[in-house]
C-alpha cells in the first residue's frame, strides 16, 4: 500500500462539492482526515492522509488537482527549528507518532516529517518554540 | 593520598592536569578502582542545562546628560519592566518578569512569548534593546524621560546574578486529574498520561558532590558559556533531606546563588524560555568542576543514573494545594530511559533539562581545563550541608484582620 499525506486548499467556488467521497468511490482510496478547517464560501483547508495502490493514490491526487486545488505535501507546513531545539525531550512523551523522536544514548530530539499529522500537541509543549505548524 | 587545589592547578597550568566528566568517570572508576582512580584523576567536570527561573541580572547603563535618576522612576528593557529600587542609574532584571501589557493567564493557556529572560539572551547575542524610562525630578538629576537603544557592550556592567540555580534533584510531575494542566514542569495530560522530570542526573553539579565538599562561596564555575562563581548556597538550599546511602538526596535539596559577567556569556547557553499557561523563564547552563582531593570525593563522583532516585508528585492538587508526601520513587535511568510506573500504570517520560547540552557543557569545561585556560578556586566556605540546622519553612500565615 502507498500513502500520501498532503495538505490541500480550495477556492470558495468548490467548498460546497463533495470530494472526498469522490476518491474513496470512485478511486477506491481510503482517507484519513487528520484536520480540517471548511468555512462555507470561504477558502477550505485539510489535511489528509491518502492510502492506497501508488497509481490510485495519483489517479485521486491528479482528479484533486484538476478540480482546481492547491495541494502540497504536509511537510512544508511543518517546521522544526533545530536551532531553537535544546534537546531537552518536553516534545517526546506528548508526541502520538514518535514524528518527535530521541536518539536515547545521544539524547537528541531529531523530528521525521513523514510520521507527523500535524495534530500541534507540540506547540505548547516546546517551550522554545521550535515547532511551528502553519495551517 | 590527598591533593590539594594549588597542587591541582599547577598540573592545569602545566598541561598535565587529568581531567574526566561526571559521566566519563564513572567508566574510568570502575576500571582502575576508586583507590588508583582517585590518585590519578584531577578534575571531575560536570553541567546542566535546564529552566532555572530565579535568574536574573543586574547592569549599571552610565548616565544620561543632565543626569536622570532612575532609582525610584519606571524603566522597561524591551516593555519588560526592570527594577529600579537602587541608585541612579543600577537596574535589576529578573528573568520572569513580563511586559505590562502581557495578557498572562486571561486567555487560557497563556502563551507567554516574551520576558525578562528573553531580554537577557538578546542582550548577551549584542542585539540592541530598547530602554524606555520615566521618573521624577530632582535638582542633581533633573532629567525626567528617556527613550534610547543599548547593547551590552555600552553598558559599565553587566552581570547575570541568580539567587537559585542547579537545583540537586527535582520532582517528577504528574497529573492525576481528568484534564490537561498547564504547570511550570510543563504540559501535562491527564490521567497520568505523561511524567516530566527535570535534572541532568548523573551530570547534574550538586549530585556530584552531594555534601558540599568541595563547592562553596568563590568556586569559579561555566555559567552561560562565560565564566561565573558560586555566591553561595541558593534560596529554597535544604540540605537535610532523605538521602541514599551515598548520600545522593532523593528529592529538591541544595541549590546555588551564582554570578557572572554576562559580557563573556553566550545566547547558547542562556535562553529565553515560554512555559504555556505559566510564564516565562530563564533556560541557564551551569558547569561545575569538582576538585578530587580524596578518594571519597571521586567515589562521589561515580553515581549513576539508576543510584539517583526522584520523587513523583502529582500537578494536579498535591503539589499546588502543598500536601506533602509523593505517589512514588523512580530513578533517571529509567525517566531518560522513556517509561516510569506510577500506580501500576506505564506512563511516557520527558525531561525539561537537557542531558544533550549538559554533556556538552561537562565536556566543554573539560576542555577549558585540558588546555590551561579554566583554574579551580578554593573556595571561602563551603556550603551549608546537613548538620547546618538549616529547615525549609512553608509561610506561616497570620491573617491581618480589617478593624
Amino acid at each position: 500500500m502507498y500513502k500520501r499525506r498532503v495538505v490541500f486548499s480550495y477556492p470558495p467556488h468548490l467548498v460546497e462539492q463533495p470530494v472526498i467521497s469522490r476518491l474513496v468511490k470512485d478511486f477506491d482510496l481510503t482517507v484519513n482526515i487528520l484536520r480540517a478547517l471548511v468555512t462555507p464560501k470561504e477558502q477550505g483547508r485539510m489535511v489528509l492522509e491518502i492510502t492506497g495502490t501508488r497509481s490510485a493514490v495519483e489517479a485521486g491526487i491528479n482528479y484533486i488537482k484538476e478540480m482546481g486545488m492547491e495541494l502540497q505535501p504536509l511537510a512544508q507546513d511543518v517546521k522544526w527549528h533545530d536551532d531553537r531545539c535544546i534537546h531537552c525531550t518536553a516534545c517526546i512523551s506528548i508526541c502520538p507518532t514518535k514524528a518527535l523522536d530521541v536518539n536515547r544514548s545521544s539524547m537528541e530530539v531529531s523530528f521525521h516529517r513523514d510520521k507527523c499529522i500535524a495534530c500541534e500537541l507540540c506547540i505548547p509543549a516546546c517551550p522554545y518554540q521550535a515547532m511551528e505548524i502553519l495551517f | 593520598m590527598a591533593k590539594t587545589i594549588e597542587e591541582i592547578n599547577e598540573k592545569i597550568k602545566k598541561g598535565s592536569a587529568v581531567v574526566f566528566t561526571a559521566e566519563e568517570i564513572i567508566d574510568v572508576a570502575a576500571e582502575k578502582g576508586v583507590e588508583k582512580a582517585a590518585q590519578e584523576v584531577d578534575v571531575v567536570t560536570t553541567g546542566t542545562f535546564g529552566p532555572m527561573c530565579s535568574s536574573g541580572a543586574y547592569f549599571n547603563v552610565g548616565h544620561t546628560k543632565p543626569r536622570m535618576k532612575l532609582g525610584g522612576g519606571r524603566v522597561y528593557l524591551n516593555d519588560v519592566p526592570a527594577y529600579t529600587g537602587y541608585a541612579a542609574v543600577d537596574l535589576f532584571l529578573g528573568a520572569t518578569a513580563m511586559p505590562d501589557d502581557d495578557p498572562r493567564n486571561k486567555i487560557f493557556p497563556g502563551k507567554f512569548r516574551y520576558g525578562g529572560a528573553y531580554v537577557i539572551e538578546e542582550l548577551v547575542a549584542g542585539k540592541d534593546v530598547k530602554l524606555t524610562a520615566t521618573t521624577y525630578g530632582t535638582d542633581c538629576y533633573p532629567r525626567k524621560s528617556l527613550d534610547t537603544y543599548i547593547c551590552l557592550k555600552d553598558m559599565n556592567e553587566a552581570v547575570l546574578f541568580n539567587i537559585r540555580n542547579a537545583y540537586q534533584n527535582y520532582n517528577v510531575a504528574v497529573n492525576l486529574s481528568d484534564k490537561v494542566i498547564y504547570t511550570y514542569m510543563g504540559v501535562l495530560q491527564p490521567k497520568l498520561r505523561n511524567a516530566n522530570y527535570c535534572s541532568a542526573g548523573q551530570l547534574s553539579p550538586l549530585m556530584n558532590d552531594p555534601y558540599y565538599k568541595t563547592i562553596g562561596i568563590g568556586t569559579r564555575i561555566f555559567l552561560g558559556g562565560g565564566v561565573g562563581y558560586v555566591v553561595g548556597s541558593g534560596t529554597q538550599h535544604n540540605p537535610d533531606v532523605k538521602r541514599t546511602e551515598r548520600g545522593v538526596p532523593k528529592m529538591g535539596s541544595g541549590t546555588l546563588a551564582v554570578k557572572g559577567d554576562l559580557k563573556t556569556m553566550s545566547p547558547r547557553w542562556l535562553r529565553g524560555t515560554s512555559f504555556t499557561g505559566y510564564g516565562v523563564t530563564l533556560t541557564v547552563g551551569i558547569g561545575i568542576p569538582i576538585p578530587i582531593l580524596n578518594e571519597e570525593i571521586l567515589q562521589s563522583t561515580t553515581v549513576r543514573d539508576d543510584e539517583i532516585w526522584a520523587q513523583v508528585v502529582d500537578y494536579s492538587d498535591a503539589y499546588p494545594n502543598l500536601v506533602p508526601g509523593s505517589l512514588g520513587e523512580v530513578t533517571y535511568k529509567e525517566l531518560k530511559g522513556g517509561k516510569i510506573t506510577v500506580q501500576g500504570r506505564e506512563v511516557p517520560t520527558s525531561g525539561l533539562s537537557s542531558y544533550a547540552r549538559a554533556r556538552e557543557i561537562a565536556q566543554t569545561l573539560k576542555g577549558w581545563i585540558g588546555t590551561g585556560k579554566f583554574f579551580l578556586t578554593q573556595p571561602a566556605e563551603l556550603l551549608p550541608s546537613v548538620d547546618s540546622g538549616i529547615a525549609f519553612k512553608s509561610l506561616k500565615e497570620r491573617p491581618i484582620r480589617k478593624k
